[in-house]
């Protein structure tokens, strides 16, 4: 017999712990320049560290009005997605018809495409329809490209929720909507808030479409990138980029654990 | 308990059962009333969109009055994307995917491996999200980051002074193509960005394409004598493949599309994605963007298509 | 005896495949009945017609003298015991078992009350609060049957119900399955590939092949008397005879069945047409089954285990009493 976990070669472990420090080190940079008492530069190693610029960050109403903006966009753009991609996941699920790969190919489309050509056509269109541009467009645009994390994860939850299930419970009475309330929905809801998760992250982190489908409004990531080409108060974008970051992985990290608990109820199923 | 004296259950009436049961005699029109809202924002709202851009390339700007010309439809702006300046910005954008995609390929392959085969338990958890708290981290964040890195005062010149190489880095910096002024005006910098930013999606399809080789195909290689080089370059290598082909995919459509990344760091010769930029933006020429952003769509194209030859989409 | 479940002509079509080829059946009420086929035969597809998961193409389905066709499975008081048993698992046991009388808005102390009942008389008292998952397969299918059984259905309608348990487990389930459905006297209609199972359990039994029934009766009646080769062959370790041979040893040709219990063999060359080698021995405990090539022809005959059973390669005579051959039409 062979033991569970074999010992790894030291060349191995050597060149996927490198590549593991070149993923994460980067990040971890960021927060020790949040501290740096350095204003002008990005000089290494800081010359001193200081909690002054969290207080500054604090007070600037620039940054605040861009992560309400981005907050409400991306809680909006989810609640869209949640509704498409259930009702997309629902449809190719629930009965086999000719167009389920067209579907899957519509959902993944907004992101398979890179985010400019998207950003472009959405912009070319609201342009030849006279059609303002405004919060709803930017909502319009991150709705569409959300909409295939809702629905991968459905989908996958579907695949497992057995059609026996639902036979099951009309067969002992329950009519569809019944069903949908009593059975599917139980058995779907935390994909559904892992896929609802990764879509409030992808929207609240995303510039390209936004760019192109923003009017004056700027979203945290607009603003991000307004101090990326044209650096104003360098301490400031180093402290929201930390901030950032964690609103970023607080849904990821929430995301792994509903659908790790999801398939453990799943599998205690078989 | 109560009996039901009847073969049916007459008590069940009321609006919605009288609506399930509609549907369940038509089980195609519930199918269809679920697909109307998503098929209409994404196959109306965006596939439209889609199609008017793409229509928007079969026109051409006049050149005296510099408005596009909507009464003829023509090929000339696709000629347009055939001159040497045009061409350069095309051929410097897929062969920078594809020293991107490589690299990548590189890096993601003993981190996959080894969460495929060697981690175990609580450690495989941890290297999960060891790749996906990256892969999902803010875009503009990572790019931040490489842009203090990167820069002249940063930690990057700081290590080669530390460790007395600063005298290799200029070197290295005053070679052509790959070097220039400094690591964040030139191609490697670029090149080091793009690999940061899009190498963790090469990660999960190559795991996933590893863990479905059986553990005793590689027992049953050195069984038979194959040394451990051996084993990797004619078992498990072969078998992973599809999952880095997969894996390509995300790489190398998404290094052709960007075009933050080279404005921000990086030279001032165009990619791809910023002559779109450009070309709809301040030029105002919307038909040779579009037909710029038709390149990177025909070459994924392409590239799905060999991809789906080798079986790579089964490991997506 | 009040008709239970009739169906006249149903026909269910897939596409090309006729899953259901004008099906007649009368099932009575308080019956212990089961559909038995080989798989792909359609015996399942007309369990999920009874239960009003797939409707007929054609033809007539009557509960109780009611008409069916068109009637939604939640409002047919029949409920299914699932192959794969289809327990809900965000749901406790208790819950499973008590989910028709919470849509039927039982109040609750009365709704747990009924469901631990239903839990005691399938022996699975005070599992109430586990998950499904926390079950054994056994325990499972006991949760399936409860749950079925809470609203005391007209019909009780079981797919495979044994298929995924072990063989002493099964055994077991067979006779309990059989005495809770004598105490209830409820209507059982079962579906099953496995002839010792429908033997076993059943009052009677429909044989089913390529979407048609070929013949229902009692046990005794298929085992004896088997309508067609595929009966004999599917339902019994009978002995099917072409036509030449029977109309070399009895003179009129027509194919039969033979069960091996009625040969008797003596050792040594005898009449020619009825003189073989003994190819197999297969020892059965009491019995011992041996198989006889006559010239081609192979006959299975079971003998007491003893010293008086013929070794391999001997050449035996096989003997039998004509009236014991049982003449059936040619369907294959």
């Amino acid at each position: 017999m062979r033991s569970d976990a074999p010992r790894a070669p030291w060349g191995l472990k050597l060149a996927a712990g490198a590549g593991l420090v070149f993923m994460i080190a980067p990040l971890l940079l960021i927060f020790v320049y949040a501290f740096t008492t350095e204003e002008r530069t990005y000089q290494w190693p800081p010359p001193g560290f200081t909690l002054q610029w969290f207080g500054v960050t604090w007070g600037r109403t620039d940054v605040w009005q861009a992560l309400t903006l981005s907050v409400q966009v991306a809680t909006i753009s989810t609640a869209i997605a949640l509704v498409l991609g259930t009702l997309c996941a629902a449809a190719v699920s629930g009965s086999k018809f000719f167009g389920r790969e067209v579907i899957s190919l519509l959902v993944i489309l907004p992101i398979a495409l890179p985010g400019i050509i998207t950003g472009i056509a959405l912009r070319s269109a609201f342009g030849m329809t006279d059609i303002p541009f405004s919060f709803w467009t930017i909502v319009v645009g991150h709705a569409t490209f959300c909409v295939v994390t809702v629905y991968n994860n459905a989908v996958a939850r579907f695949r497992r929720t057995s059609g026996s299930l639902i036979e099951a419970s009309m067969d002992l009475g329950a009519d569809q909507f019944q069903t949908f309330r009593y059975v599917i929905l139980p058995n779907i809801g935390t994909a559904l808030l892992a896929g609802g998760m990764l879509a409030f992250a992808l929207s609240f982190d995303e510039v390209i479409v936004t760019t192109f489908t923003a009017g004056q409004q700027q979203t945290l990531p607009l603003w991000m990138l307004e101090e990326l080409v044209r650096p104003r108060q360098r301490p400031v974008t180093n402290v929201v980029a930390v901030v950032v970051v964690l609103v970023t992985t607080i849904p990821i990290l929430l995301a792994f654990y509903l659908t790790r608990d999801g398939d453990q109820i799943a599998g205690s199923g078989k | 308990m109560s009996a039901a004296s009847s073969a049916f259950l007459e008590h069940r009436r009321g609006p919605l059962t009288g609506l399930s049961d509609l549907f369940w005699r038509r089980p195609k029109l519930l199918v269809f009333l679920l697909l109307v809202p998503p098929l209409l924002w994404l196959g109306v709202i965006y596939v439209g969109s889609l199609v008017a851009l793409l229509m928007q390339s079969f026109y051409a700007i006049d050149e005296f009055s510099g408005m596009v010309d909507y009464d003829v439809l023509t090929l000339k702006t696709y000629g347009e994307l055939f001159r040497p300046a045009n061409l350069d910005i095309i051929i410097r954008t897929v062969l920078m995917a594809m020293a991107v995609t490589l690299a990548s390929a590189v890096i993601a392959f003993p981190i996959a491996y080894m969460a495929a085969r060697y981690v175990r338990g609580r450690w495989k958890a941890m290297f999960y999200l060891a790749v996906m708290l990256p892969l999902w981290s803010s875009y503009l964040v990572k790019i931040y980051a490489w842009k203090l890195i990167l820069a002249k005062e940063g930690i990057l010149n700081w290590i080669f002074a530390q460790l007395h190489l600063t005298g290799a880095l200029e070197a290295y910096l005053g070679l052509p193509v790959v070097g220039g002024g400094s690591l964040s005006i030139s191609y490697t910098g670029t090149f080091l960005v793009f690999v940061y930013v899009w190498m963790p999606y090469m990660i999960l399809p190559t795991q996933a394409a590893l863990e479905r080789v059986p553990v005793n195909l590689t027992d049953a290689s050195s069984d038979l004598g194959g040394t451990p080089w051996q084993t990797f370059r004619h078992v498990i290598f072969p078998l992973a493949l599809p999952g880095i082909i997969a894996g390509s995919i995300f790489t190398f459509s998404l290094t052709l599309g960007d075009y933050i990344i080279p404005q921000i760091v990086g030279s001032s010769r165009l990619f791809i994605g910023q002559a779109v930029y450009a070309h709809q933006g301040t030029a105002g020429n919307i038909p040779l963007a579009a037909a710029f952003s038709v390149v990177p769509i025909v070459i994924m194209g392409l590239y799905l298509w060999m991809a789906q030859r080798k079986g790579a989409f089964d490991a997506l | 005896m009040t008709t239970a479940v009739s169906l006249k002509a149903i026909t269910r079509r897939f596409g090309e495949v006729l899953a259901l080829d004008a099906i007649d059946l009368d099932i009575a009420e308080g019956e212990f009945f089961a559909m038995l086929g080989p798989s792909g035969s359609g015996k399942t597809t007309c369990l999920r017609v009874i239960a009003g998961f797939e409707q007929p193409s054609s033809g007539e389905l009557s509960i109780f003298g009611q008409r069916a066709e068109g009637v939604p499975p939640y409002k047919r008081n029949v409920n299914t015991v699932f192959q794969d048993y289809a327990l809900f698992p965000h749901l406790n046991v208790i819950d499973n078992v008590a989910y028709s009388l919470m849509l039927r808005k039982v109040p609750v102390a009365e709704r747990y009350s009924q469901a631990e009942a239903v839990l005691d008389m399938v022996k699975l008292a005070g599992y109430g609060m586990r998950r499904p998952g926390q079950l054994s397969g056994g325990q499972r299918q006991r949760v399936a049957l409860a749950r079925a059984l809470v609203n005391q259905p007209k019909v009780l309608l079981l797919d495979e119900p044994l298929g995924a348990l072990d063989l002493k487990l099964r055994e077991q389930m067979q006779e309990e399955l059989k005495s809770l459905q004598k105490r209830l006297g409820i209507t059982f209609i079962f579906v099953t590939h496995d002839q010792g199972e429908a033997m076993s359990m059943a009052d009677r039994i429909a044989v089913f092949n390529l979407g048609k029934i070929m013949q229902v009766g009692t046990p005794e009646e298929i085992y004896l008397k088997p309508a067609s080769r595929f009966v004999a062959d599917f339902v019994g370790s009978s002995n099917v005879l072409p036509p030449d041979f029977v109309a070399r040893t009895t003179g009129k040709a027509s194919w039969a069945s033979l069960r091996p219990e009625a040969i008797t063999v003596t050792a040594g060359a005898g009449q020619p047409d009825l003189t073989g080698t003994v190819v197999a021995r297969n020892y059965l405990g009491a019995t011992t089954r041996i198989t006889v090539d006559l010239g081609g022809q192979r006959l299975h005959a079971v003998l007491p285990s003893g010293a008086g059973v013929p070794l391999e390669g001997s050449v035996v005579t096989v003997d039998f009493d004509p009236s014991a051959l049982h003449r059936m039409d040619d369907t294959p």
